[in-house]
């Protein structure tokens, strides 16, 4: 589903990613760890196509087309979905309006029909259950005046609405009491299956015990240093990110 | 004065003369005449008028529009259209125009030129020589209304004042009583029923009463080549509120005066306003209010929108006088400038005399988020939807100020198609 070759960007003059290489076929749920700065948010922002970063080298193939000339919505359009480690606020939209515009343009170019306020509302009501979201955030303001907690429901909430096809999860975990964090789990566990692949952005390896990963990478540098099972996980939560930036020294 | 000027104060005097009489307004015009040809139009020398040119006003040659005018019933139908829950009482070219349902439901409402006692009471709140355009209204005033609100149930007035005849210029006189105790909401409503090039000279003149309520909405939605100065002079008694609403959705030339003066003690006035400004337009908001009596309030704020090569002028003054104490005035002007060619002078200007007051004021200028504008994207919305729903963001806080949601709506929905019809939502 998803082919990275030799990918190089940067943010500003820093050269962050310095050459990862992952494919993720479909249905795999992959995570990556490292420790901060090691380029985790950097990946996440490249897929998504955010414009403050630039990618200087390699490629990413998306089912076989090339991700990275496509513009932030028609990623959107095609099926990727980036939950955002710091959603941001958006004061004088309410949330029910955006949910329901974004929702349209993603029926729009999978060629459904759009969903009237009525059938908007039956769906919406249905997916804020599952992320056990109080109902008077859908007339608010974007994220305004959420708590740390609701910002994330947030973001799990429009996954479940949009269906997408690939998930990037930037430290949905971050911020998150343990109550709140298995919510969340459950909420993206709903979306697991044999067409739908995720990359899980995480720094402690807690995520991963309701998330469960079929591969873990570990980067660091701007590269993967490391890959393996979710025991992976286990291992480097037990012997801290030094053991493995250690392990990677020539 | 350039010689223009000196030209278009000439032309507009030369138009007095050849007006029609309008019964009872024969002092106000008298007065205004006199006040006008003394003045006659700032140059941008004058602070007031610094940024603000009236050398393209000055250069069309503006005609007393015609008493009876052709205008087709649909196109004044559709411009009286009740969207805004009463039934409007519609002006064509500054004066009444009969045979239209009008007024039923709404407060009392009388037309200027058919009234007997009103014209003696307009002049004393918006007097001739306070501005140029207050002379010139007065010099020139056909007609008007004088609404009047009584009594505990709300009131909602809608006036339309539509404009029809090329190079017309029109100066309707609009009197609004709200009595003490009264609640209610006052619509006026500015539009063109073509494009045409045309003057509204408008000026209204409001009396708040003691414990009254008035929401006075002022909607400019006039075509993109239609000049507009707008005058309102407000007084609010003890424990009055008055809310303005001054919504500018374009017109070659805007020019918006508001001075409220709060002079019974627990008076507030909130001073709304929003606008938008596309192509080559010009909008100048000049507020003024004047705390003259202790525990007073107000609270401004003004949004502005510009695109294109458009120019926003604003200048808020709050003046507290000496006797003003335990005064609470706020003041914001935040603007948003969606191309690298629009612009804005903003100055807000608190001048206080009194020691034990509350005051704070500030004025912003910024661009679009572009975080916020990757957020939506990122979840499959079009960057020129994008644009347009962070731009109605924006705007969103003042429309939600107004007394009626289909009114917010209506607006709301008015300015997102005139940013989407000048193209350059960025």
């Amino acid at each position: 589903m998803l082919e990275i070759k030799n990918l190089h960007a940067r943010a500003g003059d820093a050269l962050i990613l310095k050459g990862i290489d992952l494919s993720i076929g479909a249905g795999e749920v992959h995570a990556i760890m490292g420790p901060n700065g090691s380029g985790k948010s950097t990946l996440a922002g490249v897929l998504s196509g955010r414009p403050s970063f630039e990618v200087t080298e390699g490629s990413v193939l998306y089912r076989g087309e090339d991700l990275l000339a496509m513009e932030p919505e028609d990623r959107a359009r095609a099926g990727i979905f980036q939950a955002f480690q710091y959603p941001v606020e958006i004061p004088g939209v309410t949330n029910n309006y955006f949910l329901k515009a974004s929702l349209n343009a993603i029926r729009t170019a999978r060629g459904e029909d759009e969903l009237d306020a009525m059938d908007f509302l039956s769906v919406v009501r249905e997916k804020m259950k599952i992320v056990e979201m109080p109902k008077d955030l859908m007339g608010r303001s974007i994220n305004e005046g959420f708590s740390g907690g609701e910002k994330k429901r947030n973001e799990v909430l429009q996954m479940l609405l949009l269906e997408p096809s690939f998930m990037v999860l930037d430290e949905t975990d971050s911020g998150l009491d343990i109550d709140a964090l298995r919510v969340v789990a459950n909420g993206v566990n709903h979306l697991r299956s044999p067409e739908r692949s995720m990359l899980v952005i995480t720094h402690y390896q807690r995520l991963l015990d309701y998330i469960v990963p079929d591969v873990v990478h570990v980067l660091s540098e701007g590269r993967i240093v490391r890959s393996g099972g979710k025991e992976l996980a286990l291992e480097l939560e037990e012997k801290g990110y030094g053991w493995i930036e250690g392990a990677a020294a020539p | 004065m350039s010689r223009i000027l000196e030209e278009a104060r000439d032309r507009f005097l030369a138009l007095a003369g050849e007006a029609p009489p309008a019964g009872g307004l024969a002092l106000l015009r008298e007065v205004g005449l006199e006040a006008f040809a003394e003045q006659g139009l700032p140059d941008t020398k004058q602070e007031e008028w610094r940024y603000t040119r009236l050398t393209p006003l000055a250069e069309i040659a503006w005609t007393n529009a015609p008493a009876a005018i052709g205008v087709k019933q649909s196109s004044l139908e559709a411009a009286a259209e009740p969207v805004f829950g009463c039934e409007p009482v519609v002006f064509v070219d500054g004066r009444h125009r009969a045979g239209l349902p009008g007024g039923a439901g709404a407060g009392e409402v009388a037309a200027l030129a058919e009234s007997a006692e009103a014209p003696a009471l307009l002049g004393t709140l918006a007097e001739a020589r306070s501005h140029p355009f207050v002379g010139l209204n007065g010099a020139l005033c056909q007609d008007g209304a004088r609404v009047t609100l009584r009594g505990e149930a709300p009131c909602l007035v809608h006036l339309v004042f539509a404009e029809a005849t090329e190079a017309a210029a029109s100066h309707p006189r609009v009197l609004i009583e709200a009595a003490p105790g009264s609640r209610g909401t006052v619509i006026v409503d500015h539009v063109s029923l073509e494009e045409t090039t045309h003057l509204a000279n408008a000026v209204l003149e409001v009396e708040v009463g003691a414990n009254a309520s008035l929401d006075l909405v002022v909607l400019q939605r006039q075509g993109k080549r239609s000049f507009h100065a707008g005058h309102v002079a407000g007084r609010v008694e003890r424990d009055g509120r008055l809310r303005t609403h001054t919504l500018t959705l374009g017109g070659a030339f805007v020019r918006n005066d508001l001075v409220v003066t709060l002079v019974g003690e627990g008076a507030e006035c909130a001073m709304k306003g929003l606008y938008l400004g596309t192509g080559e337009e010009l909008i100048d908001n000049h507020t003024w209010i004047d705390h003259s009596v202790p525990q007073c309030r107000s609270d401004e704020l003004y949004k502005g929108v510009l695109a294109g090569r458009s120019q926003g002028v604003f200048r808020g003054r709050v003046v507290v006088r000496p006797d003003a104490q335990k005064t609470e005035a706020q003041q914001s002007n935040p603007n948003l400038l969606l191309s690298d060619d629009a612009e804005i002078d903003s100055k807000p200007q608190l001048e206080i005399y009194a020691d034990d007051v509350k005051c704070s004021h500030g004025s912003a200028i910024g661009r679009l988020d572009p975080e916020a504008l990757f957020y939506l994207r990122s979840r499959g919305i079009d960057v020129d939807e994008a644009r347009a729903l962070l731009t109605r963001g924006f705007a969103g806080e003042v429309l939600a100020a107004l007394p009626e949601p289909t009114l917010a709506e209506a607006v709301g929905a008015l300015f997102s198609e005139r940013l989407e019809r000048a193209g350059e939502s960025p």
